[in-house]
Parts: structure tokens; sequence; C-alpha cells
């Protein structure tokens, strides 16, 4: 179990991110005080459910109910761990 | 080679928004000429470029100045920005950022705050900035936007005079609560150039300045991003400048001409294109400013024609070459290659005696003899 599964941690965007969707590139973006982040694949769509409100379990449901047969419990919570090192999840 | 078909979009656009300043920093990156206020952009002009910058692609915009705080639209055009889905940084001196103002900013959309700092100290700080207080106004605003909970980063330009408290301009940042500290050796173009003698650094200096930043990194990662822009007459690799001409991101002027990089306007017959005259994507795409120096595809002379760099570095900054040799299509002197080159050494040289004039501050008309 990964520590973003093993606590009741709700994720949420830093303050400084802005999450949104670039139509030019076709692209979900983090974009951050002096970069942006192009998020590739799904992770827009992870990133978006980190409201506050939902828990690491909460998120990683809804997901496998939106992609039946993928990875998502394996996989999820380790990724918001990833982001939450970076500083961009809190 | 440049490859066929539109060249990709920028990401970022740097608004300047006025050249107007309560500060007089020798090392202002604001062209020699000052844009007159009464040939400003309108609100509803900037509100439409940056309609049309979130339309080419631009997600990111630095409001600059000069001192953006003197435009009393400026909450105006931050919400615009805002509108447009564009992610708003204020940069600012931090003289006239009180909490009235500053929570109708957060109101308009404001994202973040990079504030300048000239020295450690409060006494040098303002003898470099040419205007006493200066330094009790950012320690103000620093508090003020930490705060309202605001990312803030510190932005100091490194010179001679201020490269021995580089530690301790550290330490205030952190004293001060900031994400993030840019510490910029000073870029030689426009004022900068005019006071090279008093402002340009030893190497002794430099060395000293990278093993204090080195320290500060490891005790601070995690917690404070140092970000370190390279001094480049002294490191004998030119800088892709601006991530490529025309590459990465544009530059608005106060009375809207349009330039791959704020130095642009020096060079010679450029013509820089103006908002008020075309749209934005003619601008970045089809304009003869912006395809000038664009990629790898134009004559490059000396050995940047050959050199394997190019694809990375671009032939280096067009605006240095020019400054430094009358030629803008020359290989950057920075470059070690460069057969220019020796006219950096001499100058960096650690027996070359540093004189120190007195700065020529930023104000209009100064740079006139």
């Amino acid at each position: 179990m990964t520590a973003a599964a093993a606590t009741g941690w709700c994720p949420a965007l830093a303050p400084a991110l802005m999450l949104r969707h670039d139509p030019v590139r076709g692209a979900d973006l983090l974009v951050l005080p002096e970069r942006v982040v192009v998020l590739e694949g799904h992770a827009g769509q992870i990133v978006g459910l980190c409201d506050g409100t939902r828990t690491v379990a909460g998120i990683v449901g809804e997901l496998a109910a939106r992609f039946p047969g993928a990875p998502v419990a394996a996989e999820v919570p380790a990724f918001l761990d990833r982001l939450r090192g970076e500083g961009w999840l809190t | 080679m440049t490859p066929a078909g539109p060249p990709a979009r920028p990401w970022a656009l740097l608004a300047e928004l006025t050249h107007a300043c309560p500060l007089h920093c020798p090392y202002c990156s604001n062209p020699l000429e000052l844009a007159r206020r009464s040939g400003e952009l309108r609100t509803e002009e900037w509100t439409d470029v940056l309609r049309q910058a979130a339309a080419l692609g631009v997600v990111h915009t630095h409001l600059s100045g000069g001192e953006p705080l003197l435009r009393p639209d400026l909450e105006r055009i931050v919400a615009a920005a805002e509108a447009a889905g564009v992610y708003t940084q204020l940069v600012t001196s931090g003289t006239g950022l009180d909490e009235t103002r500053l929570t109708a900013l957060r109101a308009a959309g404001l994202r973040s705050v990079q504030l300048s700092v000239q020295h450690s100290d409060a006494g040098a700080g303002d003898r470099i900035a040419g205007r006493p207080g200066a330094f009790a106004a950012k320690e103000r605003a620093a508090a003020l936007v930490r705060a309202a909970g605001l990312p803030l980063g510190l932005n100091v330009v490194l010179h001679r005079d201020n490269l021995d408290s580089v530690g301790e301009l550290i330490d205030l940042g952190e004293a001060w609560g900031v994400d993030r500290v840019e510490l910029a050796n000073t870029q030689f173009y426009g004022w900068g150039l005019l006071n090279r003698a008093a402002l340009l650094p030893t190497r002794d200096q430099l060395a000293r300045a990278r093993e204090t930043v080195e320290r500060r990194r490891e005790r601070l990662a995690g917690r404070i991003d140092l970000v370190w822009v390279v001094p480049d007459y002294f490191d004998g690799v030119a800088k892709p400048c601006m991530g490529g001409w025309g590459a990465v991101s544009l530059t608005v002027t106060p009375d809207g001409a349009v330039l791959p990089c704020p130095a642009a306007a020096s060079l010679p017959d450029l013509d820089p294109p103006n908002v008020r005259d075309h749209a934005l994507a003619w601008i970045w795409d089809d304009s003869p400013a912006f395809n000038r120096y664009r990629g790898t595809d134009w004559p490059m002379t000396g050995p940047c024609g050959t050199c394997p760099r190019r694809e990375e570095d671009f032939g280096g900054c067009r605006c240095q070459a020019y400054a430094l040799t009358g030629d803008p299509t020359r290989t950057d002197p920075a470059c070690a290659l460069s057969p220019d080159h020796p006219l950096l050494r001499t100058l960096t040289d650690p027996e070359s005696a540093p004189s120190s004039p007195p700065y020529v501050y930023r104000r209009p008309g100064a740079s006139v003899p």
C-alpha cells in the first residue's frame, strides 16, 4: 500500500497551480508560477478529481468506474504520491 | 532545419504594461528608449491582446513593466487574462502594493507574485534601486502577499555590488516565506550594458557565490526553489536566449510593439510589428521580425554553421551578437568557439582591474549623454 492510500488524505491542487485544458494543443496542463507541465494520457482527469473532498480510495473508485479494466488501483495512488512530492498536491 | 508548417505555439507572454517605474535600477531590462505613458495601450487593447494570445496558445502571462501597479486598470487587465484562461503572475517592485490593491487583484484572478529585491541590506538595496524606502516597501509587500496566500518568488539581479551577499539574499527570501528565489546574473543589454563597467563582477566573486548557492540549495531542497541564471560572459557557453527566437514566448511593449524578447528593440531594422496594426497570430506566424532568426534556417555566420550545438542554442543571443560586434548574425561572443570571444575575455580576465564608475540610473533621457 502506498503512502497516499494509507491515510485519509483528500488530495487537493496546491493553491499556486491551475489545471486547465488547452484547446490549442489538445492537452491538459498544470500551470505553475514559472512553468507549465503537460499532463499525458488520463493524468488530467485524475488531477481533476483532486478537489479536497475525495479520498484517494474515492478517486480510485471513480476512475475504476470510468475506465473498467485499467490498472487504476495499482497506479493512481503512486501517481498522487509523486505529485505530492513535487508540491503540486496538498 | 526549420520544420515545415507553422511554428510551434507560444507558451508565455511578457506584458510590459508601462515603462514608468518608481525605481531606477541601473540594469533594467527595459530599452534605453523608454515608452511614453501617452502612447500606452489602453485597457481594451490589452484585453484584446490577451484574448488573441490565449487563442494562439499562450497559457501564462507575466504582467510586468516598469511597475505594473502604476496602471490604475491593472485589475481589469488581470481579469481579462483570467477570463481568457491565461495564468497571471505580477512582476513588481512592491512599491504601491497595499492590502486594498492586493485584495482587488486577487479577486480579479491574480495567481502569483514575483517581487524584485536589489540587496539583503536595506541601505544598499535603496542605493541600487535609486529610491529611499524601496526596501521597506518590498518587505511590506512580501508580508501582504504571504498573508493573502499567493505564491511568492523573489527576483534578484546579481552584479558586483550584491554577489557577495547572495547567501544573505537567499536567507532573506527564507525569512520572508517565499517559494522561489531567482538569482539572475546581469544580462548586459540596454541599461545593463550602459552600466557594465560598474556591474560586471569578478571571477572570484562568481565562484564564491556559486558555492554559497549550492550549499543553500542542499539545505533548502523541497522548500525553496533556487534558480541560478548563468553569467554567460564568464561561462564560455552561449544561452539559447528565450528558448529560441520566436519559439516559446513573446513580449508586448507598453505601446503595442511585439518582440521575440524584451531586448530585441535594440536590433537594427527589425521593424517590430504592432498589435495596433496586425493580428497577433500573423505577428507570430508570418511577420518578418519573428521569422528573421527563428530556428536554425537563417544565415548564421561564424562557427555555428557546422556546429552540432546550433540545434540547442540557435547561435546564442542575437541582441548580444549585435551589441558586441555590430552584426546580429554573428555567433554570440559568449560562446568560447566564437572568434569574437576574446572581446569578453579581456573584460572577464582576472587581471583586468575593475573600475567603478557611478551608476547611470534608469530614467527617461538618462542614457543620452
